[in-house]
């Protein structure tokens, strides 16, 4: 075929002038640099299940090659050709039993790193973490600073080498908070709070960006994660404090409102804002709904107090915990009047 | 919603809207003029309107695929323009974007992938098991035509009351009134129940069919490999579709009486329709790849002239991931929290399914060695499918790996993942169905030059579109944003990735071309032009309307290759001996009762109790009507058989 060769060339040509193209103006591919022990693990994870896959993927696309080539119709040679040949015990026990063997190596370091790496589960580190509560906004996003007292909008600040636990919600439709230097993603959800613990190992801007749908201008909501050293976040912080009005409930309910929002800051906020978040929604008489059958998993660490006395633990209740079978259950005797489904 | 003037109904304000409203008007008159000025109306409705052939609904079938695949495609060919243009350069607006998104996913499956395959099921499977059509033709025709009344429904939300913005899956909150008040998630879920209706009985119809009407002497073993797949991917919609019937229809209470399942208030929860709605949506996946599985096992028998290796193997590894299918939706949502038993769990079971996966793979290499290979365009397709598909499972694996997943959901990554898959998989899976297929539907041969072009367009366009997505989602590039800024590094592989879906429309354009081209210049082949295994080339092309003249008796597997072999031995079939032939009648009553379903929705769509009654009122009406007809049926008489067999070009 006459054409056969120009398409060769083409093939040839085409992906070396894109290479060259995109090297030119290439920027960070940022899940595969992380800046902190969680996005590393993560990485880590990725190295070994793609490493994995290939075991098996290689051979089979060389081999895809290699079977129509030789047996081309076409061809010089004459191959064997055995056309009633449709059946082997041995090669369909091979072709059963190997895929069967790497996706057990698979599953197996995969639910090893499920629990190791599970969002909820706090960092080991010498350091006393930090607490940021995370308001998905219609679209924007609310960082709280419950142990400073400051607020921000699209913009976080934290110290290096110290954990932070983010306790996230929604006040709109769902979406998903992900840093990805730092780590993996986690769903942000109205009447929720869920937990995502990261760390960044050395000072930086790391993106940031909310990962699902979550109306008109979603796409505007990226934010800038900044990792500092304990000094200039202690700074940061009192300058926050110094330069910056506070956020009154009127504010509040005007910054909710659906509409983009730059960078803002906030030297102090409401009494319990996060909570009356998490718990807008709860009907009178029943509470923890939400959570369907989940056992009263009353947190361990950290004691709410919230206003709103229907639903006085879903503020620290942690949906992310409910199957993790190590329930503090001694923090829900107080509260258990409130779970009975 | 309340319709005070006329700007609430009609969509206003985008040029592309108005675009859209003359190339319909125009198309819808231009039609009409052709119909009425060549006297074609009464030939329309009883050849076509009215067939409960399958062969023809099966051609209805893929025509109003093919056309919504433009749709779908012109959607996707949009979005990448917009993203070739960073920094709040508006091609598309945020609002609009999200509608073309929305629109894209939803007629992509719903209504592109799903009749195109309920169109090669239509074509084919009554043909490769020997039956003179379905088991219920009537729900046969019904289930065509409630499909396409729910396409139009949707697609009309377009230009009048505008599209649902919520994404495919129309997750709520968003989903809800409170954050999307208008009628656009109205149409989605009107043109999408309407039109699962009719999947729902296809299921049910082919496996009536399949179960019920093989040619004597076909085993269940002895079935070609389509058929079985086609029997896995039936029972897969009889147990996934009712969930989402049920899903939307909550939703559909939860907006039209004001309920509250999964509202954000008074005790609604959002995550159970996620759940809910992907026990529905991943076996879906499996649903549309389960046939092209099927079509590839064809393909590469015939093309090797060898038989299928592995049968048991295959059979049995189509079986189980219909059943693994139902087990693995909570993988959508690994980041919702559920802890890391239950993600544990849901990552093994979807890992599981890329087992049998790879074992059908080696089964295809192993039919392919020892044989004698030709590359026409179906096998072309084939093999354009392997490595493609081989390395779509493989991200399909690395996604699975859950606390891997954290850092690929709903960016690029896993963007790029599904489009391999469903790209690589199926639509390459049915593009090389309807190479092969055609000549027995049409009785003649797609122009290979063409074709060929049409192949290498599509698939250099497919990999320089979607493996810059795989980088852009380790960058950050989350789906569904519509705009970037340049400092985020994305523009240089955005803009090749548009250059690669442009790539693969203009492929689709060449497979246009060659069709036409294919009519005005036919050439007539005969019953079998591939040298075919399977009973359906043992027929003329195209098939009789009665399909077999005298029902086959199946002896073993790839019967028709069997019989050949046999007549090269100089040992032939007995001279046929005729029957009349038990048929049943054209009616009109499936395109009747999908119009009055069209206007129940559309009343509730736009909450209009006058146009709600009376299409409520026609249904019933309509359904009462059949009820109490008995002309359903005629004989075909030994004369006819023998007039048309003769015309076929068969001796008498």
């Amino acid at each position: 075929m006459k054409y056969k060769g120009w398409f060769m060339r083409a093939a040839a040509l085409l992906p070396l002038a894109l290479m060259t193209f995109l090297l030119s103006g290439c920027g960070d591919v940022v899940v595969l640099d992380p800046k902190g022990e969680i996005g590393k693990q993560q990485l880590d994870l990725i190295y070994i299940t793609t490493g994995l896959c290939l075991i098996i993927i290689v051979p089979v696309l060389i081999l895809t090659f290699w079977i129509a080539w030789k047996y081309r119709a076409k061809s010089k040679k004459k191959e064997a050709y055995q056309p009633e040949w449709d059946h082997s015990t041995k090669l369909e026990a091979i072709w059963w039993g190997v895929p069967i063997l790497i996706i057990l190596l698979i599953a197996i370091v995969t639910v090893q790193y499920s629990y190791k790496l599970e969002p909820s589960k706090a960092i080991a580190s010498d350091e006393k973490p930090i607490t940021i509560q995370v308001v998905a906004l219609d679209w924007k996003w609310l960082f709280l600073y419950p142990e400073q007292g400051i607020a921000t909008v699209n913009y976080i600040q934290f110290p290096e080498k110290v954990p932070v636990q983010f306790q996230l919600t929604a006040d709109a439709p769902m979406n998903s908070f992900w840093i990805p230097q730092l780590g993996g993603q986690i769903y942000t959800m109205s009447g929720m709070a869920m937990k995502l613990h990261l760390i960044a190992d050395e000072p930086g801007d790391y993106f940031g960006t909310g990962a699902n749908f979550s109306g008109e201008y979603f796409g505007k909501m990226t934010f800038n994660a900044k990792a500092t050293s304990r000094a200039d976040f202690d700074k940061w912080v009192a300058d926050v404090k110094q330069s910056y009005p506070a956020m009154s409930k009127e504010g509040y309910d005007e910054l909710a409102k659906p509409d983009t929002s730059l960078v803002r800051s906030f030297s102090a906020f409401p009494n319990g804002l996060f909570d009356g978040i998490v718990n807008k929604y709860v009907v009178a008489g029943e509470s923890g709904h939400h959570h369907g059958g989940s056992d009263a998993d009353a947190s361990k660490e950290e004691t709410s107090v919230t206003e709103n006395h229907e639903g006085h633990d879903m503020g620290d209740m942690d949906m992310s915990e409910m199957d993790m079978g190590d329930m503090d259950m001694s923090g829900a005797d107080d509260q258990g009047a409130a779970h009975q489904h | 919603m309340k319709i005070t003037k006329l700007s609430d109904f009609f969509v206003t304000g985008d040029p592309l809207i108005y675009g859209a409203d003359v190339a319909i008007g125009l198309t819808m008159v231009a039609i009409v003029v052709a119909l009425t000025a060549f006297k074609r109306w009464g030939w329309l409705w009883r050849e076509w309107l009215t067939t409960v052939d399958h062969k023809r609904i099966g051609i209805m079938y893929v025509i109003a695929s093919l056309l919504m695949l433009f749709r779908g495609g012109v959607d996707a060919l949009l979005m990448r323009t917009q993203l070739a243009l960073p920094d709040s350069m508006e091609f598309l607006k945020p609002d609009h974007y999200n509608d073309i998104f929305t629109t894209h996913g939803v007629i992509m499956i719903l209504f592109m992938a799903m009749p195109l395959m309920f169109g090669l099921f239509n074509l084919v499977v009554p043909l490769q098991i020997g039956a003179r059509d379905v088991a219920f033709p009537l729900l046969n025709s019904l289930s065509f035509w409630l499909f396409f009344m729910g396409a139009m429904l949707f697609n009309v939300s377009f230009v009048i009351g505008g599209s649902p913005e919520a994404g495919w899956l129309a997750y709520p909150p968003l989903s809800e009134k409170m954050f999307s008040p208008g009628v656009g998630q109205d149409f989605y879920i009107w043109g999408i129940q309407i039109s699962g209706i009719g999947s729902l009985m296809t299921g049910i119809n082919f496996i009536v069919t399949i179960l019920k009407m093989r040619a004597p002497g076909m085993k269940l073993m002895k079935m070609p490999m389509f058929t079985w797949s086609v029997l896995s991917s039936c029972l897969t919609i009889i147990l996934a579709f009712p969930i989402l019937t049920v899903t939307l229809a909550l939703l559909f209470i939860d907006r039209y009486f004001g309920a509250h399942f999964f509202t954000l208030d008074m005790g609604g929860n959002p995550m159970m329709y996620i759940n809910l709605i992907w026990m529905w949506g991943h076996p879906e996946v499996y649903i549309v790849v389960l046939p092209a599985f099927g079509i590839f096992s064809e393909i590469v028998a015939t093309f090797s002239k060898k038989r299928l290796f592995g049968y048991g193997s295959m059979v049995f590894a189509l079986m189980s991931i219909s059943v693994f299918s139902f087990f693995t939706w909570a993988h959508h949502f690994f980041t919702m929290g559920s802890g890391a038993n239950v993600n544990a769990f849901f990552a093994v079971t979807t890992m599981i399914i890329a087992i049998p996966t790879g074992v059908k793979i080696f089964n295809w290499l192993f039919t392919m060695y020892k044989g004698k290979i030709t590359f026409e365009l179906p096998m072309l397709w084939t093999m354009a499918f392997i490595p493609c598909f081989v390395v779509g499972g493989m991200t399909g694996v690395m996604l699975s790996v859950a606390p891997a997943d954290f850092q690929f959901h709903n960016s690029y990554f896993l963007i790029a993942h599904f489009h391999q898959v469903l790209i690589g998989g199926v639509v390459f899976g049915y593009f090389a169905g309807l190479y092969y297929w055609w000549p027995k539907v049409f009785g003649f041969k797609l122009n290979e030059k063409l074709g060929r072009w049409a192949f290498w367009l599509w698939n250099i366009g497919f990999y320089v579109c979607f493996m810059p997505q795989y980088v852009l989602g380790l960058m950050g590039m989350t789906r569904r944003v519509s705009s970037y800024s340049w400092d985020t590094g994305w523009w240089s592989w955005n803009f090749v990735s548009t250059i690669g879906g442009f790539l693969m429309g203009i492929g689709f354009l060449f497979q246009v071309w060659q069709i036409l081209h294919s009519i005005k210049f036919m050439k007539r082949v005969k019953g079998d032009p591939w040298g075919g295994r399977t009973l359906e080339w043992s027929i003329p092309s195209p098939a009789p309307f009665y399909n077999f003249a005298i029902t086959p008796k199946v002896e073993g597997r790839d019967d028709w290759w069997r019989r050949k072999e046999l007549a090269a031995q100089g040992i032939q079939d007995p001279p046929p001996k005729y029957e009349p032939i038990h048929m049943p009648k054209n009616s009109g009553t499936p395109i009747v009762m999908s119009v009055f379903w069209f206007i129940l929705g559309f009343g509730f769509v736009f909450d209009w109790l006058w146009l709600i009654i009376p299409g409520a009122i026609g249904i019933a009406g309509t359904m009462l009507y059949h009820s109490f007809n008995y002309d359903t049926d005629y004989y075909v008489t030994v004369d006819e058989i023998k007039k048309t067999e003769a015309k076929a070009g068969r001796v008498v």
